[in-house]
């Protein structure tokens, strides 16, 4: 009986931390409001029986992933932004964009699912469930999706890591940046 | 149970561990600082009680009345909440450690009311998936650590957050995987499982293959977690001043020091549940020794945790930063994985 105002709480809680996303101007703002979408969506689905995606949902994404975006933006040092006027384009074309969109969602929506009720803790929630849809009824997916990763994790370190020339001329002790036209000029006044 | 009995009893139950918590917290400073003092040859405490005992209410009521700065370059929001959230986050996650059995306490008659009989576990709520409940909340702790070190708006506190936050990343990811091997030989999440799987002296720091292995990736992850020495980078005196509470004074300065030292009970506390077999341990005599024993072992081998902590901090120097995550990601973390296949092998092989 106390689900259903639960539910509502955390998702209005939910919507507030998207909007208010949009709506900051400081990064670091906008980062921990993300933070507050994840925990909220965390709860939703702790209410909604999944005991298991919540606990992932706040270890890994709130807790790990929105951490490194907090990092980066104090790395950076990331000032306020300026709000711009907003470009025609975007008026021209989001606007109708969007409410084409949302359309096409709703219509879909009441068109092609049952219309009960989703009963509260009807997802799979014991970890053993979990597993078991993931390693058996959906092991493709699955396994295309960590090669996915995989990729993406080898496009980091290549993106990453110091060319080949470079570590060639480290290993020598050469210098490692070709000296600037400016800097050669500086050298050959001094001598 | 009804419903009121259930809420009347988890409420006494709440207030009750969290005054104990509390408590514990301000004795385990006075703990480091008369251990501290014997590892250096002099006293500690002395003056105030015996033994020194009354210093840490000394401590708080002389950090309650301080002047609370809040300097002018600060980004005030963040600021003032960068210590709540570090000390709430630390504290909610004793919520969900068992610390003994049953709480059985027989029908009993005060005045016209007849109460009881009361049954309930030594627990505040026991939740099947309690182990994966405590690591969120502490992956959650880091951004009081970060926050308080990009809020202060200075460099030392900078660094000091920066620091904090790679680090806690870092050796969350070897901390979780030395912990799975627990988790597949009791084949729950629940810690109360946990602790149940481990009876008959199997303890899981002996009787898992390299059950000792994966103890020391969790309590070397664990130490860095609560950025105790020999990892206490981000508060590196000789370099950071105090790292990422340099700015902040009075109770707020002494939320972060609570925040610290509830951490450090909740890896104790970890630590005994997983891998020493929680509160279990000789039982024996009347009823009310039994129900009481198991929370006594349970106690005893936390404090050993909490003296560990300790000892380790005026035994190690500090680490150098780059060997910190040299070490994380390049000897911790395959220890790990390694340890955690060869657990997963003999699970299955044993079944």
């Amino acid at each position: 009986m106390l689900h259903l105002p639960l539910f509502l709480i955390f998702g209005l809680i939910c919507v507030a931390g998207a909007i208010n996303l949009l709506v900051q101007r400081h990064p670091i703002n906008s980062a921990l409001s993300l933070v507050v979408v994840m925990a909220s969506l965390a709860a939703e689905y702790l209410l909604l029986g999944a005991e298991f995606v919540a606990a992932v949902q706040v270890i890994v994404y709130a807790g790990a992933i929105m951490v490194l975006f907090v990092f980066v933006i104090m790395l950076l040092n990331a000032g306020e932004e300026e709000h711009t006027k907003g470009s025609r384009v975007a008026l021209l074309l989001g606007v109708p964009g969007i409410a084409i969109g949302g359309v096409l969602v709703a219509w879909t929506l009441l068109r092609h699912s049952n219309t009960a009720a989703v009963q509260i803790g009807a997802l799979p929630g014991p970890p053993k469930e979990v597993a078991r849809l993931l390693f058996h009824d959906f092991l493709l997916p699955f396994e295309v999706t960590s090669i996915l990763i995989l990729i993406a994790i080898m496009g980091a370190v290549v993106l990453a890591s110091r060319p080949e020339a470079i570590v060639r001329r480290l290993r020598r002790g050469e210098p490692t940046q070709q000296p600037e036209k400016h800097e050669l000029a500086v050298a050959g006044k001094e001598r | 149970m009804s419903i009121t009995t259930y809420v009347i009893i988890s409420i006494i139950k709440s207030v009750a561990v969290i005054f104990v918590l509390l408590t514990a917290v301000a004795y385990s400073v006075w703990l480091e600082r008369k251990v501290s003092a014997r590892i250096q040859n002099r006293w500690g405490p002395t003056r105030v009680g015996p033994f020194g005992l009354l210093q840490p209410l000394a401590d708080g009521i002389k950090f309650i009345f301080k002047e609370d700065l809040i300097l002018p370059q600060v980004y005030k929001p963040l600021y003032i909440a960068a210590p709540i959230i570090a000390v709430v986050f630390a504290i909610t996650s004793i919520a969900v450690v068992p610390f003994g059995n049953s709480i059985d306490i027989p029908a009993f008659n005060v005045g016209r009311w007849t109460i009881g009989p009361i049954s309930t576990p030594w627990q505040i709520t026991d939740v099947n998936i309690g182990l994966l409940i405590i690591l969120g909340i502490t992956s959650m702790g880091v951004y009081g650590v970060a926050l308080a070190g990009w809020a202060s708006n200075s460099k030392y506190s900078l660094l000091g957050g920066l620091r904090a936050s790679a680090q806690m990343v870092s050796y969350e990811i070897a901390l979780g995987l030395s912990l799975i091997p627990v988790m597949i030989r009791a084949g729950s999440f629940s810690l109360r499982e946990i602790v149940d799987a481990q009876r008959h002296m199997h303890w899981n720091f002996f009787y898992l293959p390299f059950g000792t292995l994966a103890f020391f990736v969790y309590l070397i992850s664990a130490y860095a977690e609560t950025n105790r020495t020999p990892f206490d980078l981000p508060e590196a005196e000789s370099e950071l001043v105090a790292g990422y509470h340099t700015e902040y004074s009075a109770m707020k300065f002494a939320m972060f020091f609570m925040a610290e030292y509830a951490n450090m009970v909740t890896v104790a506390c970890l630590a005994t549940l997983l891998f020493f077999g929680g509160w279990l341990g000789p039982v024996f005599g009347p009823a009310w020794l039994q129900m009481l024993l198991p929370v006594g072992w349970f106690c005893l081998k936390v404090f050993f945790f909490m003296f560990l902590y300790v000892w380790v901090r005026w035994t190690l120097p500090r680490f150098r930063y780059d060997q910190l995550m040299a070490f994380g990601w390049k000897v911790l973390l395959p220890t790990a994985i390694a340890n955690l296949i060869v657990a997963a092998l003999w699970v299955a092989w044993r079944a």
